[in-house]
């Protein structure tokens, strides 16, 4: 009997999948031939929302995109503000800055390894990982008041300071963190169910890496150097040392043992954070009217370089905000990498990327062949679809059509 | 009460499942339901079971305000569930629209598109505030009076929606 191809369809609601999105997967036997991504079920319009309020108000919108990589997205937002206000942020504020970013690169990278585990079946590190991502969820309330959106960020620096008390209770926690993790690098690297399980799928080359345009540790895992954290320094990354993970394992394995060196890595910059804070201010103040002008700001997320572009228009609200989420750029990639694979390596290949669709689901254009209108209209029917769109606003015209024919 | 109802109800209390849908949220509460779910707040000892399909679910938990394009498959969701179902609006989105409220793409919360049993609020509602809620559900079943007061100030189900604010069409 020769093979038929057929396609099921994953989502919106699907126990693999926390997030809607829907994915149309053509299969010939347990082999996944192709693929069709269907995003949108997100899309709650935040572009168009932060053009209606006013600089200040859409620090707080735009945390809101996503609420695992929340920081990172409001600090590139403030970023770009601060470069077209022309803002000299106090060095403290600064580096309050980035001991959040770093503390949410370690929530968001223990949340990802206990996603990975119940993606392959491990719910066991799931509860693990979780358990102990507890610790840094307490110390993110403890600095900042609350445990996911932390509305540290304002125009001009943070919010809230860092208390002497505070201290040591960070590199307390870091202390348990750091001993967790060791933990889980052994877990990585020693335990065969996941060796087996995460070895050679998912596999993107570095040349694929580079030519789909990758990003963070799906890119740095095909060994990929690129990091905006030391490429474009921004905050207090300039004044810190730190590595650059890379693996050349090219799959879920690499990208696993990424991650998890980061954390190590994150650790250290905590650490360095701590001991340098410099004294002074924790913000500037900036004006309620932002000047004219344009800029672009660059960030290195836990999910890999988030892009903000600001337009301001001297007025207290922006003229256009644009957001390019890391999920954006690696979506693309998680179609080449489950071609010809098997059905069952879909939800960690897809969890690999740690993908975020509410930070991705931006503007949305649906092309379908079924339901959807066709792409161009014909003259009568667009002139007839306009009469009627004006019938039902209440305005005929079919009156004025006829005097004019008239004449 | 017949023993056999009285006997359904007291299993019903012990094992509610769950099931967790995000109507566009932002992943905050989502990962606050979990957090609830595992170890450290360990929903669980409640008996909570996270399934995977609305047919094994008695509680639809509902993060995050509804977009326009998710309301169908809300709708569809909530009707494959078996009788008698539960919804839980989890955050300050699935209550009212929260931040996003107004915006062109969102529907102002769970309760403009299916009814809700109870509301649990925050930005993100805390794993705390989830317990207290499902908790308080819990408690809400327990007591038939309070279900019959709940019933009385639900708002009128989907098909008896007065014409003006937008028929909800049902595709299967």
């Amino acid at each position: 009997m020769p093979e038929r191809n057929f396609t099921i369809p994953i989502g919106p609601q699907h126990p693999a999948l926390k997030e809607p999105e829907s994915f149309n997967v053509t299969l010939q036997g347990e082999k996944i031939v192709g693929m069709n991504v269907r995003l949108g079920y997100n899309h709650r319009g935040i572009e168009k929302a932060c053009e209606e309020r006013t600089f200040v108000q859409d620090v707080y919108l735009i945390e809101r995109v996503c609420g695992i990589c929340s920081h990172s997205h409001s600090t590139c937002f403030v970023q770009a503000v601060e470069e077209i206000a022309g803002l000299e942020v106090p060095k403290r504020g600064l580096y309050i800055r980035t001991l959040v970013a770093e503390l949410e690169r370690v929530h968001s990278h223990l949340l990802w390894l206990g996603v990975a585990g119940h993606e392959i079946g491990f719910d066991t590190l799931l509860m693990y990982t979780w358990r102990d991502r507890e610790v840094v969820m307490d110390l993110l309330a403890l600095l900042t008041g609350n445990r996911v959106h932390y509305g540290m960020n304002t125009i001009g620096g943070v919010r809230r300071d860092i208390t002497a008390e505070q201290i040591p209770q960070i590199l307390a926690a870091v202390d348990t963190l750091e001993e967790r993790t060791k933990y889980y690098a052994q877990v990585a690297t020693q335990e065969m169910t996941i060796i087996k399980r995460l070895s050679g799928v998912g596999v993107l080359s570095h040349e694929d890496a580079k030519h789909l345009g990758a990003v963070g540790p799906t890119a740095r895992a095909s060994a990929v150097d690129r990091d905006v954290r030391r490429d474009d320094p921004y905050a207090a990354y300039g004044a810190l040392s730190f590595n650059v993970v890379t693996d050349n394992h090219n799959d879920v394995y690499g990208r696993t043992l990424v991650r998890v060196g980061e954390l190590m890595e994150a650790y250290k910059l905590i650490r360095q954070i701590v001991a340098n804070l410099p004294g002074g201010p924790i913000a500037v103040k900036a004006p309620r009217k932002i000047p004219a002008g344009e800029a672009l700001s660059r960030y290195e997320a836990p999910r890999g370089e988030d892009i903000h572009y600001v337009r301001a228009n001297g007025t207290d609200k922006p003229e256009r905000v644009k957001i390019r989420a890391p999920t954006l750029a690696n979506v693309q990639v998680v179609a080449h990498m489950l071609k010809d694979r098997y059905l069952a390596d879909l939800p960690i290949v897809i969890a690999a990327i740690d993908p975020c669709f509410s930070c991705t689901d931006r503007a949305i254009r649906v092309r379908s062949d079924v339901d959807a209108m066709p792409e161009t209209m014909s003259w009568p029917a667009l002139r007839a679809q306009s009469i009627d769109w004006y019938r039902q606003q209440g305005i005929d015209f079919t009156q004025l059509n006829r005097t004019f024919m008239k004449k | 009460m017949a023993l056999l109802d009285r006997i359904v109800r007291w299993a019903r209390i012990k094992s509610p499942w769950i099931l967790h849908f995000n109507s566009g949220a932002c992943n905050a509460c989502d990962i606050e339901v979990i957090a609830a779910l595992t170890p450290r707040f360990d929903l669980e000892r409640f008996g909570v079971l996270l399934k995977g399909t609305p047919r094994h679910a008695d509680v639809l938990v509902c993060t995050g305000p509804v977009t326009r394009q998710i309301k169908d498959r809300l709708v569809r969701i909530y009707e494959q569930m078996p009788e008698p179902k539960f919804v839980l609006a989890v955050g300050t989105c699935a209550c009212s629209g929260g931040v996003f409220r107004g915006c062109y793409n969102v529907m102002d919360g769970i309760d403009s598109i299916i009814p809700v049993s109870a509301y649990i609020p925050g930005c993100p509602a805390s794993p705390q505030a989830i317990i207290d809620g499902v908790v308080k559900l819990l408690a809400g079943i327990d007591h038939p009076e309070t279900q019959a007061a709940a019933e009385e100030s639900k708002p009128a189900p989907v098909e008896d929606r007065p014409a003006g604010k937008e028929a909800v069409e049902v595709t299967r």
